[in-house]
């Protein structure tokens, strides 16, 4: 299966205000540096981590809302690294993105029916159709027609989530960038929201990158999770596999901090020790070296590559992927 | 349950809000009461009334619009409500502190930690300045800030988020107090971060021997630090148990809904089924039970009919006529 996106050891590095004003060297923040990863048509590829680990920088990275500093990025079969202007414009039809907030990302100004026309006409869609395709948008997402005379303000934070789902649909793309799409929604919206964003995967075979920092939500939508660290993926497998059989000592310490909604299942919890470390000046080796319980000399010098460490394909970025695991068992 | 005589007793409290568009409703009749040592949780989703709940004990509703139009706030037997200003600040972060969902707009960023927490400090007890900047100094070590006499002279932007709610904990800690309000304590933190915090909550209540309210959206952190929680719809307690029994055998739909909406880890991805519908307007609310228009089991009465809080177990009281409908059943 040839994959829809492909991300090849990109890196966006942005530039930092120097300190020193006599040196050379140019600080940089390394947001992201040097991921890989594929995405095949149809699946939904969680991307996890905490705040400031890179995931945002790397969905805006695929659409290339950002320019990478370095490697390229693949969408069906084609080199878009280089792209701009007119190609890139083409482009954005079949790749499009639902932001966190519903409050930031509409127009203020524009009647609901103005803001979903807006991408169709920027792509030639006649008039009378532009319409339909209005009554037809609002109807997919769960709202009515009478909704589209009406402005952002009138709607509530799901509601107003719905419409930036149609209007990242009404242009009928085959990826959607979903960057932490239900988080400021409350609990009972937030599954409203979910169900809807996967009916219409299966509706119209959209492929999804679901960028999120909540693991359970990013577990029961994705196929497949990518963790995410300090700008590197430090695993990756299917969902199932990952969630239950996590390699990676950062992983394990992740899932044992999700708070167990059963007051009967005492978990046995990996804190860990300290904050993540700035990405202005992470750690030399193992990024997570600094918080991981089992670090030894090796990690602080070398950095481990992401490599497979089961027959099923899961992937991890550990120097001892497989040994943790065996002493976990013992213990 | 009976023979301890609780520390705070909220009853029958209404807090509205008048405003051009009508009064809304924040909190319409809520009664709980809070026993020493431990930690009841307040759920509910954004405009339940749970901050509103927190911010009406402390006395910081504000007003106007705010206005505490009923009810009794008993704090050791005292009733808060009707207080002065300057007899709540005697009482606001010595006997009853708060924390803050975010510890960056809480915390004044243009002095040093060590100033605010010093200040809080003097204000309340009769100590030096001294005796005040050593107490600061065994609060950050107690909460886990690692080299605190350094940290103390620090501004609140060179702290990182789970740092600074270490802070704002620490700072909360300061007078011992006997009931700490925590309103979204680690809802702005990582995961990971989360935990720290929740643990620290933990450690601290065992040391200090005080009563948390911990007011949160998460029914995970409920479980996680709750002995009793109250979930709150529309203003009113839906549902109100020991948190064991609300997991167990939650009853209201209310809260059965909520449970159902949050995806489970578990290989066997089922679908989610949420709550169908909007929270209500809180200063148009239906008349009958404000749940009803998107509860799946609602019947005619339930349009026209304000449910009470019912006992339907030992320490399990619920808001919801089914409930009613079947006791009397059972006793007729």
């Amino acid at each position: 299966m040839s994959a829809l996106l492909e991300l090849k050891n990109v890196k966006k590095h942005f530039p930092l205000k120097s300190e020193k004003i006599l040196t050379r060297e140019k600080p940089v923040l390394k947001a992201v540096d040097g991921i890989s990863l594929a995405v095949h048509p149809g699946e939904t590829l969680g991307l996890v981590g905490e705040s400031g680990c890179g995931k945002s920088t790397a969905g805006r990275l695929a659409l290339k809302l950002l320019e990478p500093t370095d490697g390229e990025i693949w969408f069906k079969g084609n080199n878009i690294t280089s792209y701009s202007g007119e190609q890139l414009r083409k482009l954005r039809k079949e790749m499009q993105i639902i932001f966190q907030d519903p409050y930031a990302s509409l127009n203020p100004r524009k009647t609901i029916e103005q803001t979903l026309m807006e991408p169709m006409k920027i792509f030639g869609t006649p008039k009378n159709i532009r319409k339909q395709k209005v009554d037809y948008l609002l109807d997919v997402v769960g709202l009515s027609s009478y909704h589209k005379r009406r402005y952002p303000h009138e709607f509530s934070g799901g509601q107003r989530q719905r419409i930036g789902i149609a209007r990242a649909l009404a242009l009928e793309p085959e990826l959607v960038i979903c960057d932490e799409p239900v988080s400021a929604l409350d609990v009972s919206i937030q599954a409203q929201v979910i169900n809807l964003m996967e009916d219409l995967q299966a509706e119209f075979n959209l492929t999804y990158v679901f960028i999120a920092h909540d693991l359970s939500v990013v577990h029961h939508i994705s196929d497949r999770v990518a963790v995410m660290y300090l700008g590197k993926i430090v695993e990756l497998g299917e969902a199932n596999e990952l969630y239950s059989n996590p390699k990676h000592p950062y992983t394990q310490a992740l899932l044992s901090a999700v708070p167990e909604t059963n007051p009967h299942h005492e978990k046995e919890r990996i804190i860990l020790n300290g904050d993540l470390p700035s990405p202005a000046n992470p750690p030399v080796g193992c990024k997570f070296h600094t918080r991981c319980p089992f670090a030894e000399e090796i990690c602080r010098l070398q950095e481990p590559e992401l490599k497979p460490v089961s027959e099923n394909g899961q992937m991890a970025a550990c120097h001892f992927a497989k040994e943790v695991i065996v002493e976990k068992q013992l213990s | 349950m009976e023979s301890v005589k609780p520390l705070l007793e909220v009853k029958n409290l209404h807090t509205h809000f008048f405003t051009k568009s009508g009064i809304v409703r924040a909190v319409d009749g809520v009664n709980f009461d809070v026993k020493p040592g431990e930690t009841l949780g307040i759920v509910g989703e954004s405009g339940s009334g749970k901050s509103i709940t927190a911010m009406s004990i402390l006395g910081l509703v504000p007003s106007p619009p705010g206005k505490i139009v009923d009810g009794e706030i008993l704090f050791k037997g005292e009733n808060l409500i009707g207080k002065t200003e300057k007899q709540m600040r005697q009482i606001r972060g010595k006997e009853i502190s708060m924390v803050f969902q975010d510890p960056m707009t809480s915390l004044n960023p243009v002095f040093s930690v060590e100033k605010q927490m010093i200040e809080t400090i003097v204000t309340h007890e009769k100590v030096t300045k001294k005796q005040a900047r050593e107490r600061a100094t065994e609060l950050l070590n107690l909460v886990g800030i690692p080299d605190p006499h350094k940290r103390l002279k620090n501004y609140p932007h060179e702290f990182s988020g789970g740092m600074r709610q270490r802070v704002m904990i620490a700072m909360a800690l300061s007078c011992n107090p006997s009931l700490l309000i925590a309103d979204e304590p680690t809802t702005a933190l990582d995961v990971t971060i989360q935990a720290q915090i929740l643990e620290l909550f933990k450690k601290m209540q065992k040391e200090l021997d005080m009563a948390i309210i911990m007011i949160t959206h998460d029914l995970g952190v409920v479980s996680e630090v709750c002995d009793r929680v109250m979930v709150m719809y529309a203003g009113k307690p839906a549902e109100f148990t020991e948190t064991k029994k609300l997991f167990d055998n939650g009853k209201h739909p209310y809260t059965l809904g909520l449970m159902n909406s949050i995806p489970k880890i578990s290989p066997n991805k089922e679908k989610l089924k949420p709550i169908t519908g909007l929270p209500p307007d809180l200063s148009a609310l239906p008349t009958g039970c404000s749940f009803a228009p998107r509860c799946k089991h609602a019947m005619e009465s339930c349009l026209s009919i304000d449910p009470s809080l019912q006992k339907v177990d030992d320490n399990h009281l619920v808001r919801c006529l089914l409930y009613e409908e079947t006791k009397k059943a059972v006793t007729t």
